[in-house]
């Protein structure tokens, strides 16, 4: 079975925080060493597979960002996961697309939700919301309610003001 | 002083002043292609927006082709026009709460999601769960499967012109509805499950639902597949379109029957059993040809193999709870809390304020009809979870599809998302 300290054994200089994620493996890497980390994943331990990237507050740290990536690896039939953080400041993380392919949308979800920018993404759009839109709705500070007026609603020019969408929440 | 300056107004729009809207026909327009076309494409290339209100889309989904003829040369996929926030609001609820919204993401196996969010929350807060509560969840996980494949396959059927299979397998899933009314109470969004165990037990009349239900399920099968295996015109639609390699098929993030299509036999029941599952016999169905007619196949042999579950954890259903008896996470039966002091309290505080739930972080998939569909839970130690990401197989599935599009025909477009079964519900989240 896989354990993160086996990228030890041939990089030495790797350092790591090992997080329990109840009975899976799970480390958080420095932003800097998550590709090349991640390319020694798929090609000598066999992860093959990225099953989902999620983005989320960190718990700890207000303003404080991170990604994690679950990897599945079907030949020893262990799943991993890979975490790399960020700050609201400067919410840049590199892309893992070039690894594995379906970090596209995944990526694109975690941009859309909690505006983390993940470098060298080849089309980092949003994914669920409008493009238009000008706020992260999965951040702790984004109100449950939504902020009345974010997202323009239809609106008909021959429409009774008072009964006009639009006009609701201004 | 002009009241305009002549400098702005000459001012070129760069590219971040593009108009939204038009960022995704940017997107397509600039997709590498594969697809050779004739010299003067100009002449007859056109875009083509499809959904998102459109029958063959199932749901709001929003496809744009870019088409030379009849040839589909790209297509793009933009999600999100069924987005209703689920990982917003399960940051506001108790862990609770959240088991009814969980109905509404596959709106089609609402029971199969309803087991695989209890299952993470058990994981998370280490519950450990009484026999006859799993072999029951097992029986309701593969339940949902049927009425799932039922349902793709009347579907597929249906988008390529057979539209008495559409209503033939309606017709089961009918069935299938009469025993949830029975056995949860509720015919379609069911929230049976509860966090360490159910609603209720199952009882004797759902049990003989069931078996009736068994043994008419092969003649049903039958008739369907008499319409469709043999078809000409059907087999000749299907077989060579829609084609997924096996490693962008992996490296797409595909699971579920249409991984197995591609040659791959992986399925979380078998490999990772959760569950009761090591103690039941079934068989993984794969394919090799990867295409639409594969996917079929798949979903069509997996029926018989869930019928084969059923029947067995019937056989073996044990006696005794059906909930696990953990007063500081488990809600308390109603008979009890109408007639007890402590357990009316009890009942007060895990609904209102939640479980106290250890600080931490866990994950937990299982394998539904459509794939691995997974949570992740993240928990700061009150009783409302820090984050609660889905992990939704039809997200994964639709991500492969402006692939599968490619060199299409148009006519094709429609049994390909008919093939890889997606359900908006779940991937819009």
């Amino acid at each position: 079975m896989f354990s993160f300290e086996q990228l030890k054994e041939t990089d030495p200089t790797l350092t790591f925080e090992r997080v329990d994620v109840t009975g899976d493996e799970c480390a958080i890497l420095p932003r800097e060493r998550m590709l090349d980390v991640a390319k020694r994943l798929k090609h000598e331990f066999g992860f093959l597979q990225m099953m989902d990237v999620l983005g989320s507050a960190q718990r700890e740290k207000k303003g404080g960002f991170e990604v994690t990536y679950n990897l599945r690896n079907h030949v020893t039939k262990q799943r991993i996961f890979l975490k790399v953080r960020c700050d609201e400041r400067d919410p840049h993380v590199p892309s893992l697309y070039s690894v594995w392919e379906g970090c596209n949308w995944h990526e694109r979800e975690a941009y859309d939700m909690y505006g983390v920018i993940f470098d060298n993404h080849p089309d980092l759009r949003r994914m669920y919301m409008p493009e238009d839109f000008e706020y992260h709705p999965l951040r702790k500070d984004f109100p449950l309610m939504g902020i009345p007026g974010s997202i323009p609603l239809p609106h008909h020019e021959d429409a009774d003001p008072r009964f006009d969408v639009a006009n609701r929440g201004e | 002083m002009a009241l305009i300056d002549e400098e702005v107004l000459l001012e070129q729009p760069t590219f971040q002043e593009v108009p939204p809207r038009q960022r995704i026909l940017e997107a397509l327009m600039s997709k590498d292609t594969t697809v050779s076309r004739d010299e003067d494409s100009l002449e007859n290339e056109m875009v083509l927006n499809m959904g998102p209100q459109h029958p063959a889309t199932h749901g709001v989904l929003r496809v744009l082709l870019r088409l030379d003829g009849e040839t589909v040369v790209s297509a793009e996929t933009e999600l999100g026009y069924l987005h209703r926030g689920y990982e917003k609001l399960a940051e506001n609820m108790t862990y609770h709460e959240y088991i009814p919204h969980t109905d509404r993401l596959d709106y089609i196996s609402p029971i199969a999601n309803n087991v695989g969010y209890v299952l993470a929350v058990e994981k998370l807060m280490k519950i450990e769960l009484p026999r006859r509560a799993q072999y029951t969840r097992v029986i309701c996980c593969e339940l949902a499967r049927i009425s799932s494949h039922l349902l793709a396959l009347g579907a597929l059927a249906m988008d390529i012109g057979a539209l008495t299979v559409f209503v033939w397998a309606l017709r089961e899933r009918e069935k299938l509805y009469d025993i949830f009314d029975v056995l949860t109470g509720v015919r379609f969004t069911v929230s049976y499950m509860r966090i360490g165990g159910m609603a209720q037990d199952i009882g004797e009349d759902a049990i003989r639902m069931l078996n009736a239900f068994l043994e008419g399920l092969p003649d049903a099968m039958k008739d369907i597949g008499s319409m469709l295996n043999k078809n000409r015109i059907f087999l000749e639609r299907t077989s060579g379109i829609g084609i997924m390699p096996q490693d962008e098929a992996l490296d797409l993030g595909w699971t579920g029957p249409n991984l197995r299509a591609s040659g791959l036999a992986v399925d979380l029941r078998r490999d990772n059993p959760y569950l009761v599952y090591n103690e039941l016999d079934f068989d993984v169905i794969t394919r090799t040809e990867s295409d639409v007619l594969a996917r079929y196949w798949c979903r069509f042999y997996e029926i018989a193999e869930s019928a084969k579950i059923i029947r067995q954890a019937l056989d073996k259903l044990p006696k005794g709870d059906y909930f696990a008896r953990d007063v500081k996470k488990v809600l308390p039966r109603k008979s009890q809390v109408y007639s007890k002091m402590e357990d009316l309290i009890n009942d007060f505080m895990l609904v209102n304020f939640g479980q106290s739930t250890p600080v931490g972080e866990a994950y937990h998939g299982i394998e539904a009809a459509k794939g691995e569909l997974g949570w992740y839970l993240v928990s700061n130690g009150s009783g409302f979870p820090w984050r609660s990401k889905i992990r939704s197989p039809s997200f994964n599935s639709l991500q492969g599809l402006s692939r599968l599009l490619e060199g299409a025909m148009i006519s094709d477009v429609v049994a390909i998302i008919g093939s890889i079964d997606p359900i908006m519900g779940e991937a819009d989240k």
